[in-house]
């Protein structure tokens, strides 16, 4: 690149700003003169310690279905435990029919892309590259998932488990087939299991989806489908 | 220099009157009141999320240089191109040489504050690119040629009506009366600039040190689609965003949805850690991460207001402050508005020629109350103050004061000066609130009080010898 880098400019205007130590706030009170500086910095709060000051979340699995329940009905996404395979493809038919879907898109998973396929439909598998004008005229997508945040209603893909970054976004419908086993209690037991899961080979892109997409733009007031998914269905098999 | 305190002058007091603009605003900003309390209602313990928030950005800060450096580390190692930036000149600059070397044409753009403060549309636009704001409320401000109204909310002073006729105007739509087919009329526009676009522009929520992560907060799915669909991915942010921990964002996610939004998590938020890798289907094969200083590094040696580096952009002390309610965003004339605007215009931009906006204030406290990460807005509008005036003294100020204290330390001379007052202040009424009025400038909108026909010390003396006379002297 032409262009010289300024990092080390920036870097040396860091380090010279900092030279002088800034005031903590503590209980709404910032000691500016610094008498009570103890020169010793507490180390910041570790997320485990988040639990205890956001929305409660159950302990059990069970429970924490209900609040995943409650709060997709709350965002508006259609949340749908089932108890087979079939049952979800069943469903999946209803809805193919009831939104007139002529084509639909998924990717290489256990799950999804056997569903997809069972439709009838012509159907985009997004695994060995497409292009995103095909991509856009497909109706649904059929993904999978990492998992289903229930403090928040999200849900958590990755490049890895959710056929790519467009995949999930570009069509009008996203279905997500998650798993009873992949439903984690917080975001941060959410982040965690990224972490796991992946570190240090990270996926470049990861989401929490909380709902389908929305905008308050106009007089705030809410309108779905703003750019993203107009609907979105999650099935939870168990 | 004076030229942007009369502006804003100017503008407010037009602004102000006009009460079905401040209605509208008002009416939006009551929403967002009430949602966010029912959600704030829903942590355990918010002040506990807040302190914490605060320290870990305290942390961060702090330490800007060991986070910089292992975010940028961290982010080359999968093959993104990192550019520092240390003033808006070389990061345009950088950005045009990008779009010119890889034949750029059409760039797809989702919201961000950092490339509206360095005016990157004008460049790209100027260079010859056709630049698409995908999100909506930026899309209706582009279209309307002005600049974003609020931080997180662009087009909030406008009705469905003005959009309606906008729309009709620009794109040759229909009129609609219904926010749901404007926001689907805007929807159909910009599907194709998605697929079609050679660049996608976006900015930052949070860098995240630890992992080489930026996160990008939407509720419309723009930024994921402008991310995913072009072949170069260029996202631009201040230095200050950095989060040390990957696990920092489970406090700070759903805290600036309901600070910001009054959500309790914004519908999208995304991580993004280098372009496409080895084994993916798509994403862009060119991550550029353009980091921006511009004056950043002045507040960083601000010790005092440092903590306005802790500022997660949420606008929530805009929502609440009474005069952003009703000045509104754009007689601000920056391009962080609210309290956030004030205290860090001045730092950013000059103190001398934005201090007028540190004077703007009630002083409520209101911005410090709602901060989620606790930074001491209102006094910082103080410390500007102070700064600026020990930097530049007003000398009629200094005379006015000086001769105030002359007069209040000699008891016979202030008691001259109240007779006078009393004698003179018929004289006054005469001119009272013209221009002729030496007092023009609080008389214009304000009464000055009359003196009273007895001053305190005159009913004293008289009480006082009364009582002696009753008693009668011993």
């Amino acid at each position: 690149m032409a262009l010289p880098d300024q990092r080390e400019a920036v870097f040396a205007r860091i380090r010279e700003a900092l030279q002088r130590p800034a005031p903590h706030r503590h209980d709404g009170h910032v000691d500016y003169d610094m008498s009570g500086h103890s020169g010793v910095e507490a180390p910041p709060p570790e997320s485990d310690a988040f639990r205890a000051w956001l929305p409660s979340v159950g302990s059990s699995i069970d429970d924490q279905i209900t609040l995943f329940a409650q709060n997709a009905a709350a965002l508006k996404a259609d949340f749908r435990p089932v108890t087979s395979l079939d049952e979800a493809a069943r469903q999946l038919a209803v809805l193919a029919s009831e939104n007139g879907w002529k084509r639909v898109a998924s990717h290489r998973h256990s799950v999804a892309s056997g569903l997809a396929e069972k439709l009838g439909l012509p159907c985009l598998l997004t695994d060995a590259g497409y292009a995103a004008a095909d991509l856009e005229q497909c109706d649904a997508a059929i993904t999978g998932c990492d998992a289903l945040v229930a403090q928040t209603g999200s849900v958590l893909v990755t490049t890895a488990s959710a056929g790519g970054r467009a995949l999930s976004v570009l069509p009008p419908h996203h279905i997500v087939i998650a798993r009873r086993s992949q439903i984690v209690p917080d975001l941060a037991s959410a982040l965690q299991l990224v972490r796991k899961l992946y570190a240090p080979n990270w996926p470049s892109f990861l989401s929490f989806i909380t709902g389908p997409s929305r905008t308050g733009d106009i007089e705030r007031i809410l309108v779905l489908g703003a750019h993203g998914p107009k609907k979105l269905t999650i099935f939870l098999l168990s | 220099m004076i030229t942007f305190a009369k502006d804003f002058k100017n503008t407010a007091a037009r602004i102000t009157k006009d009460l079905r603009h401040r209605g509208l605003i008002q009416r939006a900003l009551h929403s967002y009141e009430v949602k966010r309390d029912e959600f704030k209602g829903r942590y355990q313990n918010w002040s506990e999320a807040r302190q914490a928030a605060s320290e870990i950005k305290w942390e961060a800060i702090n330490h800007l240089d060991k986070y910089l450096q292992e975010f940028i580390a961290k982010l080359e190692a999968r093959g993104t191109r990192v550019y520092v930036a240390g003033t808006g000149d070389q990061a345009r600059d950088y950005i045009l040489s990008v779009a010119k070397e890889n034949n750029v044409r059409t760039i797809i753009k989702s919201k961000s504050m950092t490339a509206e403060e360095i005016d990157l549309n004008e460049a790209l636009e100027h260079a010859g690119c056709t630049v698409f704001e995908s999100d909506l409320g930026e899309y209706i401000v582009q279209l309307r040629h002005e600049k974003p109204y609020h931080l997180v909310f662009p087009a909030m002073h406008l009705t469905r009506e003005e959009i309606s006729d906008l729309f009709q105007k620009e794109l040759g739509s229909e009129p609609t009366n219904s926010p749901e087919e404007l926001t689907m009329i805007a929807r159909r526009a910009m599907r194709q600039n998605y697929c079609r676009a050679d660049m996608g522009i976006s900015g930052a929520n949070f860098a995240v040190a630890e992992t080489g992560m930026i996160s990008i907060t939407e509720n419309e799915g723009n930024a994921r689609l402008t991310t995913a669909l072009p072949k170069i991915h260029v996202a631009i942010l201040g230095i200050e965003k950095i989060v040390p921990h990957l696990e920092d964002l489970a406090l700070f996610l759903p805290m600036l949805a309901t600070s910001g939004a009054g959500q309790p998590l914004t519908c999208y938020n995304s991580l993004f850690g280098g372009p496409r890798q080895p084994g993916e289907v798509d994403g862009p094969e060119q991550f550029h991460v353009v980091l921006l200083d511009n004056r950043r590094t002045e507040l960083l040696a601000d010790a005092e207001q440092r903590d306005s580096l802790h500022c997660i952009r949420c606008g929530a002390c805009l929502n609440v402050c009474p005069i952003f309610k009703n000045v509104g965003g754009h007689s601000y004339g920056t391009t962080y508005q609210g309290p956030i605007g004030s205290v860090i215009t001045p730092h950013l931009r000059g103190l001398q020629n934005w201090k007028h906006l540190s004077s703007a204030s009630s002083l409520c406290g209101a911005c410090t109350e709602t901060c989620p990460v606790g930074i001491d807005l209102h006094h910082h509008l103080l410390h500007n103050r102070r700064n600026a005036i020990n930097e530049k003294p007003l000398w009629l100020e200094k005379i006015l004061y000086g001769s105030l204290v002359i007069l209040l330390r000699r008891p016979w001379l202030y008691w001259i000066a109240g007779k006078l007052g009393v004698i003179f202040f018929p004289l006054h009424k005469l001119v009272n609130g013209t221009p002729l009025d030496p007092l023009h400038n609080w008389t214009k909108t304000r009464e000055f009080p009359a003196p009273a026909r007895e001053s305190f010390s005159d009913y004293w003396r008289k009480k006082k010898s009364a009582k002696e006379v009753n008693r009668g002297t011993p």
